[in-house]
C-alpha cells in the first residue's frame, strides 16, 4: 500500500528547510522586524514641541510668555527660516507675534494641531487668563495598549499571508517551470494529494512562524494574549489555511517567476497598506471600510488583535472567520478550476 | 520474465501502444499530422528525427498528457479519460528537462515516486540498477547531467512499470554517458518489458531500438527496424572521401557506375554504392583524371542518418 501524501509532505518540508532564504525570512525576518519597530515606538515620554517665534518686533514677550511651558523648544528665528523650518517639519507651529498673534501650521499633522493648542494656552496664561476647574493628569503605560501590542498581531497576520503565498504560489510555480508538475501528472498520483500535501506542509509550517515570533515578544516587550491560546490558534489555523488557497490561486495559471512574484505582490501590498498592519484601518475614510473589513488580511489582524488584546470570544469573531473561510474556499476552488499542469 | 495481464492479438507478441490517425494542431500549427504508429509488446521502439518534429508531442498524446485533436490513441489495451491512474501505474516516464528538486536526495526523490505507485520495487535496488548507489544520499543538484538522467530513469523504473516511455533520454550528455544510459535501457528491455524512445540522436536508435520510426513534421516517413531500413536504401554502403587538393564534380561521380546518390557533408564526398568492388576503383580513376588527390577514403555501412537523408533530401543535424 503506498502513502504519496505523507512523502509528499516530507519531501516539501525537507526541501524547505533546507533553503536557508527559507528559515531566514520564515523565522528571522518578522522578528527582526519586531524588534526594530518595537524599539522604534518604544512609547518613550513624548519629545518637546518644536516652536519657532518669527523675528518681529513683540518676539521676545512671546518668547517670555512661552518659556512657562518647560515642554516646548522654543526658536527665534527670521521668516524665511521659520518657514524652512515648517515645510520640512522641523517646527510643528510658527508664532506671529503682532495683533492678534498668527498661529501658522498645516492643520493635518496631528502634532501641529496639539502644538497649537498648547501655544495658544501658554500664551493665554502669560497675558492674565486662569483655569476656573483645577485638574490633573494620571499616566498610564500598561501593555496591551502600547504601539507592540498594536503591532505584534499585524505582523503575525502578514507573516502568515507572505507564508502562504510565497510558501505555496512561488513553490508550485517552481515544479511547473521544472516540469515536476508535468512529471507528476504521467504518475498515479492524485493531483488531490498533491494540493493537499501543499497545504499540510503549509500548515506544518505555522507553529514555526507563530510560535517565536510571540514568544519573543513576550520576552522583550511583554506582549502577551488576552485571550486563549485555544481561541489564538484557531484563528492562527483559519487566516493560514485562507492565505493557502489563495496562494494556490495565483499560482494556478503562472508559468514564470516574475509572472508569479508579480501577481503575489500585487495581492499582499495592498493589504499590508490597508489592512492595519502597522497602523489602524480607521485612518482610511470611511466609504473605504467596508472594502477594507473584506479583506483577508484585515479580517485575520482584527481577529488576531480581538483575541490578543480584548480576549474576545471565538462566537463574536464569527464574520472574520466567514471572510477568511470565504477568501480561503472560493479561491481554492477557483484555482482547482485554473490549475495548469503543464 | 514478467507475466503480461492483457494478451493482444497476437498473443506475447501483442501491441503495447497503438495510434491510429492521430492529429494534433494549435492553432495553425501541425504538431502531429496523421500518425499511425504500433509498438509491439517486448520491444524497444525509437521515435527518430531532429528537434521539432513533434516527437515530444506524440510521446505527451500516448501517455495522456495532452489529448489528441483527432484519432486513436490505444496505450496497453485501453484509452485515456478511463480509469486513467490504474493505467499510469503501468507506465514509467521520464520526460525532456524535468529538474528534480534541488535539495532532495537521489533516494529521497525515487522514494517519492515509489510512494506514488500502488506496487513497485524496491528503490536501493532501483537506484543500484541506474548506477546511482553511490550518489543515493547526494542532493540532486550536486549531479551531473548524465546522472540527472539516470535519476530520471530510476524515477520511471521504480513504478516496475510494464511499459517504459522515456523522451531524449539522452539529450545533452556526452557520448561516454550516452553509451552508459543505453546500457541501462538494453538491461531493462532484457526483463521482456517495453521501450518506447525518442532521440534525435541516429546512431543511439540504430543501437538500441529494435524498431525504430522516423518522424519528419509530425508524419513517420518511414518504420522498420534499423537493419531492414538501411537495406531498404538503393546502396547501403557509403565511400566517404575527403580530398588533400583539387576537386571533382558531383554529377562525374554520379555518373559511375554503381553510384546512387552522391551528396557533401562538412567538406567531404559522401557516395552511396551498390557494389564497392565495382564503384571504388573508378571512383580513385576519376580522381586521377581530375588530378584530386586523396586525403582519406572510409567505406561503411549505410546508417539510419543515411535512411534520413535519402527519404528528405536534407542533411541531418541532431544539435
Amino acid at each position: 500500500m503506498s502513502r504519496p501524501l505523507p512523502h509528499l509532505v516530507l519531501a516539501r518540508l525537507r526541501e524547505s528547510l533546507r533553503h536557508p532564504e527559507t528559515i531566514f525570512w520564515t523565522f528571522l525576518f518578522p522578528i527582526l522586524l519586531a524588534v526594530a519597530l518595537g524599539i522604534a515606538f518604544r512609547g518613550e515620554r513624548p519629545g518637546p514641541t518644536n516652536v519657532v517665534v518669527v523675528e518681529d518686533p513683540g518676539a521676545a514677550e512671546v518668547e517670555r510668555g512661552l518659556k512657562a511651558d518647560n515642554g516646548m523648544r522654543i526658536e527665534v528665528l527670521s521668516r524665511e527660516a521659520a518657514d524652512h523650518r515648517l515645510r520640512t517639519g522641523r517646527a510643528a507651529v510658527l508664532v506671529i507675534p503682532g495683533d492678534p498673534v498668527v498661529f501658522r501650521y498645516d492643520p493635518t499633522r496631528p502634532e501641529s494641531r496639539l502644538a497649537r493648542e498648547r501655544v495658544d494656552r501658554a500664551l493665554q496664561h502669560a497675558a492674565g487668563r486662569t483655569d476656573p476647574l483645577g485638574v490633573s493628569d494620571n499616566l498610564v503605560a500598561e501593555p496591551g495598549a502600547r504601539y507592540i501590542d498594536f503591532l505584534i498581531p499585524g505582523l503575525l497576520g502578514m507573516n502568515l499571508m507572505s507564508g502562504g503565498l510565497w510558501g505555496i504560489g512561488w513553490v508550485i510555480v517552481e515544479d511547473r517551470i521544472r516540469k515536476l508538475l508535468k512529471l507528476q501528472l504521467a504518475t498515479p498520483m492524485r493531483k488531490r494529494d498533491f494540493l493537499l500535501a501543499h497545504m499540510l506542509a503549509r500548515l506544518t509550517f505555522v507553529p514555526l512562524e507563530v510560535v517565536p515570533l510571540l514568544f519573543l515578544s513576550w520576552l522583550i516587550f511583554g506582549v502577551s494574549s488576552a485571550g486563549s491560546l485555544l481561541s489564538l490558534t484557531t484563528v492562527t489555523v483559519a487566516g493560514a489555511l485562507s492565505f493557502a488557497g489563495l496562494g494556490t490561486l495565483v499560482a494556478s495559471r503562472a508559468r514564470t517567476t516574475a509572472t508569479i512574484s508579480g501577481l503575489i505582490n500585487l495581492a499582499t501590498f495592498p493589504m499590508i497598506v490597508v489592512s492595519g498592519v502597522f497602523f489602524s484601518t480607521s485612518r482610511f475614510p470611511d466609504p473605504l471600510q467596508p472594502l477594507i473589513r473584506a479583506l483577508p488580511l484585515t479580517a485575520l489582524i482584527d481577529g488576531l488583535r480581538g483575541v490578543m488584546t480584548d480576549g474576545a470570544h471565538l462566537a463574536v469573531l464569527w464574520p472574520h472567520f466567514l471572510v477568511m473561510g470565504l477568501w480561503g474556499a472560493l479561491s481554492f476552488a477557483g484555482a482547482l478550476w485554473l490549475f495548469r499542469w503543464t | 520474465m514478467k507475466t503480461l495481464p492483457f494478451a493482444g492479438p497476437e498473443g506475447a507478441g501483442g501491441t503495447a501502444v497503438s495510434l491510429l490517425g492521430v492529429v494534433k494542431r494549435y492553432d495553425d500549427v501541425v504538431a502531429v499530422d496523421s500518425l499511425d504508429l504500433e509498438v509491439r509488446v517486448g520491444e524497444c521502439f525509437g521515435l527518430l528525427g531532429p528537434n521539432g518534429a513533434g516527437k515530444t508531442t506524440t510521446i505527451e498524446i500516448l501517455i495522456g498528457l495532452q489529448e489528441p485533436t483527432s484519432g486513436e490513441d490505444v496505450v496497453l489495451g485501453r484509452n485515456w479519460g478511463g480509469d486513467d491512474r490504474s493505467l499510469r501505474s503501468r507506465i514509467g516516464v521520464s520526460l525532456q528537462e524535468t529538474r528534480f528538486p534541488e535539495r532532495l536526495t537521489v533516494a529521497e526523490v525515487v522514494t517519492l515516486f515509489r510512494s506514488f505507485y500502488p506496487r513497485g520495487r524496491d528503490v536501493p535496488s532501483v537506484i543500484r540498477e541506474v548506477g546511482l548507489t553511490e550518489k543515493a544520499r547526494s542532493w540532486t543538484s550536486k549531479l551531473s547531467g548524465g546522472q540527472r538522467q539516470r535519476l530520471a530513469l530510476a524515477c520511471a523504473l521504480v513504478g516496475d512499470p510494464e511499459l517504459l516511455v522515456l523522451d531524449e533520454p539522452t539529450t545533452g550528455l556526452d557520448p561516454q554517458a550516452r553509451l552508459q544510459f543505453g546500457d541501462s535501457i538494453l538491461s531493462y528491455k532484457d526483463r521482456g518489458c517495453t521501450i518506447l524512445v525518442s532521440t534525435h540522436y541516429m546512431e543511439e536508435a540504430q543501437r538500441l531500438c529494435d524498431r525504430v520510426a522516423i518522424i519528419e513534421r509530425g508524419k513517420a516517413i518511414a518504420i522498420g527496424s534499423p537493419g531492414e531500413l538501411i537495406a531498404s536504401l538503393d546502396g547501403n554502403l557509403v565511400v566517404e572521401v575527403e580530398l588533400a587538393a583539387g576537386d571533382v564534380g558531383d554529377e562525374d561521380v554520379q555518373r559511375l557506375a554503381g553510384v546512387t546518390s552522391v551528396r557533401r557533408e562538412n567538406g567531404a564526398l559522401l557516395v552511396s554504392v551498390r557494389e564497392a568492388h565495382v564503384t571504388v576503383p573508378a571512383l580513385l580513376d576519376l580522381f586521377r583524371i581530375c588530378s584530386a588527390s586523396l586525403a582519406q577514403l572510409t567505406l561503411r555501412q549505410a546508417t539510419l542518418e543515411d535512411v534520413y537523408v535519402s527519404l528528405t533530401g536534407r542533411q541531418y543535424r541532431d544539435e
